[in-house]
């Protein structure tokens, strides 16, 4: 078995010294490149792994925040009459304790604030920069054939914007007023007005400076996948041969470097509107016991300038997961993806429809409901290609000999979490039922299973998959798998329940339901929510821990293609070097899903098409 | 503070005991061969799959039957204005449809996860695409979106069209604000005055114009009270940050925003009394309404119609309620004849009253408004009141 596997890496070796393209790197590169010390090593580094593994533990520090957080608010929503006494030590005075009982209560105010920051650091930290930012640092220039990314520079400089957003964010926490609390989407005139709410203040201004350090990051993360993807790709690499992860971060850039720029201005102007005294959201309004001057605004500006980002975003955090779930699952099927040019064409429709979609968001809003008939009619075919990729996921199961670990289970829960959100999202998207569906927790359950729990998903498949790439071991397959039975499992007992919330009409963003007799009758069903949120909150624990003890303590790699994929990253040496191919760049002879062909096993991208076989297309 | 310790301890422990299972069952990987470890694991992930999925099907289908009761048109959740059902109906159809793919593609794909485990000198069939296939499900997808799409559409423009030349319709306005809702009726003129909102003060919430004749008669009630069967427009505005007026069991929501009145029009079908004896045929709705107390009235009977705030608008977002009472035609007419102008009771004669010492139109001294006429809802006079 050992000598098998020796032989086919010389094979490969081989293979690449023949084939493979000169391109003189490592002559022009004595030793050591940058002259690496600690800092510019694993601080300041260049190198796209070092990047990629950087913006992953950023990501994983910033979601145990943010899933921390919503488990307090879990816990005011579950059960409201408990005290929260107890976690004075942590939240200080954002718990009111009553002088004379002693029942601490969470404040209305950092209620909200917690909801809003949980949807922040989630959407935008985590599963924008977390997952985007790591896999597409990882797996582009290792995927087609690269030494590093086209600009290593602006690589660095776009995680670091990151990391500086993510300080600027972290330091609002402490205000004396409170973070902003809002809601995520921070629709003036609340936003834009601290009489409307204490956040709105010192918060507001840290959160729009954050974002806007933001979205330079991304910005520079953008160009540079886009360019690496257009200039790097190695001898024999053309589009159609490309992994289907690499085609979804290249669209997945060019959608971040289309919307998150509107954003910026959409945030500028209403920078103006709060300190420079411009009116381009606000219009008559009497807060704090005066009327302002504002005249002319509408606030329904923002959110068409907002959506024109904020759906796109869905996408942005979408797509990378379905990249990665596609060459898993396709990977440990043993099977090629089914339809692989469907799957590139239905990434490519819905990268082009999430741009003209924006305004479902706001059927309810006020704008002039002729026009929100176009909205659902694009809306609605979004389903379309979905389908079609739920439909090839489901085929490129069918008559596999599926490989189960911890990286295709999770990949197989991405499957029915996308089914299970995307099939509400047909509700949703046609606005006669939004009459009544806006803003309840049926919104809350749809978009938290299909782009939450997905993308997360998605990103857990992507990290169990690739962890060998990045650390040279592995992660233990029995925490892996607990992992994913628990958080199935626990995903549907938190989010199911909420679809019955939100057709019996139950508002989103409520601190507590007993001011209405039609929201009373819910209590047992919340408390059971807020359970399950603890004990699969307490599961995810379990994974930061396998993820951290495996960096150090997991299982050593021995070979360089523990899965037997055909994918050229992992033609690389197992201890990482800079320039990623220690001679050669290997040349690419056909697509990358040459698996179960001719009686083999899989084919590696490398190998040339052999005299009596025929090429997939 | 102990407690804390005895959580976080705990967890610790768990965890140390599970990364030790991990360590072993590693190991043990390590000593039986991994290939057969992986088969093995194969047969019982194949196996959960399985078993998910009939526990899955059978907790989605257990659980729709038991909240059945919250679902839109069924059993008490039955919409109470004439465009609810249709809506009510599109979101039944938009189910079942989307229930149809979601029990098939469930079964396929954990039913392909459970046979197709990966199994000893087994290989994968080569199945790179099928140009047909994906034509078909393409196709079908689309097919029911428009089916979907055209319903849909033509019932939004319905219910969200405003209210034509000649309708005879009750204007009523809703204003947001953080953190209650006020509400204006036009009074017998049928014509809400006009607002200014620089006007605004404490005894002024809504900044009328008092000098618009219109105002004079304008009333502002606790409840929002209207008739069975008559058709309502609603102005919605908001005095501060963006609000949202929802009516739950109307399928009413638009949201309020500063500077720019919307509208929802909607036509109320079912009486509070009415609703009430639906309600009684359900044993949740036996329960006693204070829970505390198992000898107060049962829910149905305490049972009102609310109005709440859908859109975030501050920490006091929660709390916006009004009652909605839907009454009869002779009911609302004797409410409406016991309302008094906010005008008369609260401004007339005050300092803060424009018109102090002037004789208002139509009379010699100030007094209160009559019962109103019963033309109280002309459709000329009022869409004059509207932008």
């Amino acid at each position: 078995m050992a000598h098998a596997t020796t032989t086919v890496q010389d094979q490969e070796t081989k293979l690449i010294e023949e084939l493979g393209y000169d391109d003189h790197f490592h002559e022009h590169e004595h030793g050591d490149k940058y002259k690496s010390n600690f800092i510019t090593k694993y601080i300041f580094s260049q190198d796209h792994k070092i990047i990629a593994r950087q913006f992953l533990i950023t990501g994983i520090i910033w979601a145990i925040i943010g899933a921390a957080m919503s488990v307090i608010f879990r816990l005011q929503l579950g059960f409201p009459d408990e005290s929260l006494a107890w976690l004075q030590p942590l939240l200080g005075k954002w718990i009111e304790i009553d002088a004379a009982t002693g029942v601490g209560k969470l404040s209305q105010e950092f209620y909200y604030a917690l909801v809003t920051m949980h949807g922040t650091i989630i959407v935008f930290f985590v599963l924008t920069a977390g997952l985007s930012g790591t896999f597409s640092n990882l797996l582009i220039p290792f995927q087609i054939g690269a030494r590093d990314m086209a600009s290593p520079f602006l690589n660095m400089l776009s995680y670091w914007f990151f990391f500086l957003a993510g300080v600027v964010m972290f330091f609002s926490l402490f205000l004396s007023t409170g973070p902003f609390a809002g809601g995520w989407v921070a629709y003036p005139p609340l936003s834009a007005l601290p009489q409307a709410s204490d956040g709105s203040g010192a918060g507001m201004t840290l959160w729009l400076i954050s974002l806007t350090l933001f979205v330079v990051s991304v910005g520079l993360g953008g160009i540079n996948y886009i360019t690496t993807v257009l200039n790097l790709r190695t001898k024999g690499m053309n589009m159609w041969r490309m992994p289907l992860t690499v085609w979804a971060f290249f669209i997945t850039a060019i959608i971040a470097l289309l919307s998150f720029p509107v954003l910026v201005s959409g945030f500028l102007l209403l920078m103006f509107d709060r300190g420079l005294g411009t009116s381009f959201y606000l219009n008559e309004i009497f807060i704090g016991g005066q009327a302002l001057d504002h005249i002319g605004g509408s606030p329904i500006l923002y959110q068409h300038l907002f959506w024109f980002l904020g759906h796109p975003e869905v996408y942005i955090i979408i797509l990378p997961a379905m990249g990665l779930v596609s060459e898993v699952l396709s990977t440990h099927c043993r099977k090629p993806i089914f339809g692989y040019k469907a799957m590139v064409y239905s990434i490519l429709a819905i990268a082009f429809l999430s741009f003209i979609v924006w305004a479902h968001h706001m059927f309810m809003a006020g704008v002039n409901p002729f026009i929100s008939n176009f909205f659902v009619i694009f809306t609605l075919i979004i389903a379309v290609p979905s389908a079609v990729k739920v439909f090839n996921w489901i085929s490129t199961m069918y008559k596999a000999n599926i490989r189960y670990n911890s990286a295709s289970l999770f990949a197989i829960g991405f499957v029915s979490m996308f089914i299970s959100g995307g099939l509400t999202g047909i509700f949703l998207g046609n606005s006669a039922i939004d009459i009544q569906m806006h803003d309840t927790y049926f919104v809350v359950a749809h978009f938290h299973i299909v782009m939450g729990v997905a993308a997360f998903f998605g990103m857990f498949a992507g990290i169990y998959h690739w962890f060998p790439k990045m650390y040279g071991r592995f992660m233990n397959e029995t925490l892996g798998r607990i992992h994913f039975w628990g958080t199935l499992i626990g995903a549907y007992a938190i989010f199911w329940p909420m679809h019955y919330l939100g057709m019996a009409g139950v508002p989103r963003r409520y601190y507590r339901f007993d001011s209405f007799e039609y929201l009373r009758p819910f209590e047992d069903m919340n408390q059971f929510i807020t359970i399950a949120a603890i004990i699969t909150f307490g599961l995810q624990i379990l994974f930061v821990v396998n993820f951290f003890y495996s960096i150090w303590k997991g299982k050593k790699m021995t070979t360089k293609n523990p899965w037997g994929a055909t994918t050229i990253e992992w033609t690389t040496p197992i201890e990482p070097i800079h320039g990623n191919w220690p001679g050669k760049l290997p040349a690419v002879q056909r697509w990358p899903y040459d698996y179960g062909k001719d009686g083999r096993e899989f084919i590696p991208q490398i190998e040339p098409i052999g005299p009596n076989e025929t090429e997939v297309h | 503070m102990k407690t804390g310790l005895l959580i976080i301890g705990s967890l610790l422990l768990i965890i140390v005991v599970v990364v030790q299972i991990g360590k072993i069952t590693e190991l043990a990987a390590k000593i039986r061969g991994e290939e057969e470890v992986q088969i093995e694991t194969n047969n019982r992930m194949g196996r959960f799959m399985m078993a998910f999925l009939i526990a899955f099907m059978a907790l989605v289908f257990w659980s729709a039957i038991k909240y059945k009761n919250y679902m839109l048109g069924y059993g008490p959740h039955e919409a109470a204005s004439s465009h609810g059902p249709e809506l009510d109906s599109m979101f039944n159809w938009t189910l079942f449809f989307t229930g149809v793919v979601f029990v098939l593609t469930h079964i396929a794909l954990f039913y392909f996860a459970y046979k197709y485990k990966g199994r000893k000198g087994v290989q994968a069939a080569f199945l790179p695409h099928d140009n047909k296939l994906e034509i078909i499900w393409t196709a079908i997808p689309a097919v029911v979106m428009c089916f979907l799409v055209i319903r849909g559409l033509v019932a939004w423009n319905e219910v969200m069209g405003d209210v034509g030349a000649d309708d005879e319709y009750i204007e009523v306005e809703a204003t947001g604000a953080q953190f209650l809702w006020y509400l204006r009726y036009p009074g017998p003129d049928g014509i809400l005055g006009e607002r200014n909102y620089k006007l605004i003060t404490g005894s002024n919430p809504l900044g009328q114009d008092w000098t618009d004749d219109a105002n004079l008669d304008d009333f502002q009630p606790t409840d929002l009270v209207l008739p069975v069967g008559k058709k309502v427009r609603v102005r919605i505005t908001a005095r501060d940050v963006l609000h949202s007026f929802f009516l739950p069991h109307f399928r009413v929501k638009m949201d309020a925003v500063p500077g720019m009145p919307t509208y929802f029009v909607f036509t109320p079908t079912k009486t509070t009394e009415e609703y009430r004896q639906e309600l009684s045929k359900y044993p949740e709705y036996q329960l006693p309404s204070d829970p505390n107390d198992p000898e107060s009235e049962p829910l149905w009977k305490t049972f009102n119609f609310e109005l709440a705030c859908a859109e975030l608008c501050g920490k006091g977002h929660f709390s916006m309620r009004k009652v909605v009472r839907i009454v009869t035609e002779e009911e609302y007419k004797a409410w409406l004849s016991e309302q008094q102008s906010y005008y008369m009771t609260t401004i007339r004669g005050k300092d803060d009253d424009p018109r102090k010492g002037e004789l208002l139109p139509g009379e010699s001294a100030p007094t209160e408004e009559a019962a109103p006429a019963e033309e109280t809802t002309n459709a000329e006079e009022t869409t004059t009141s509207d932008e």
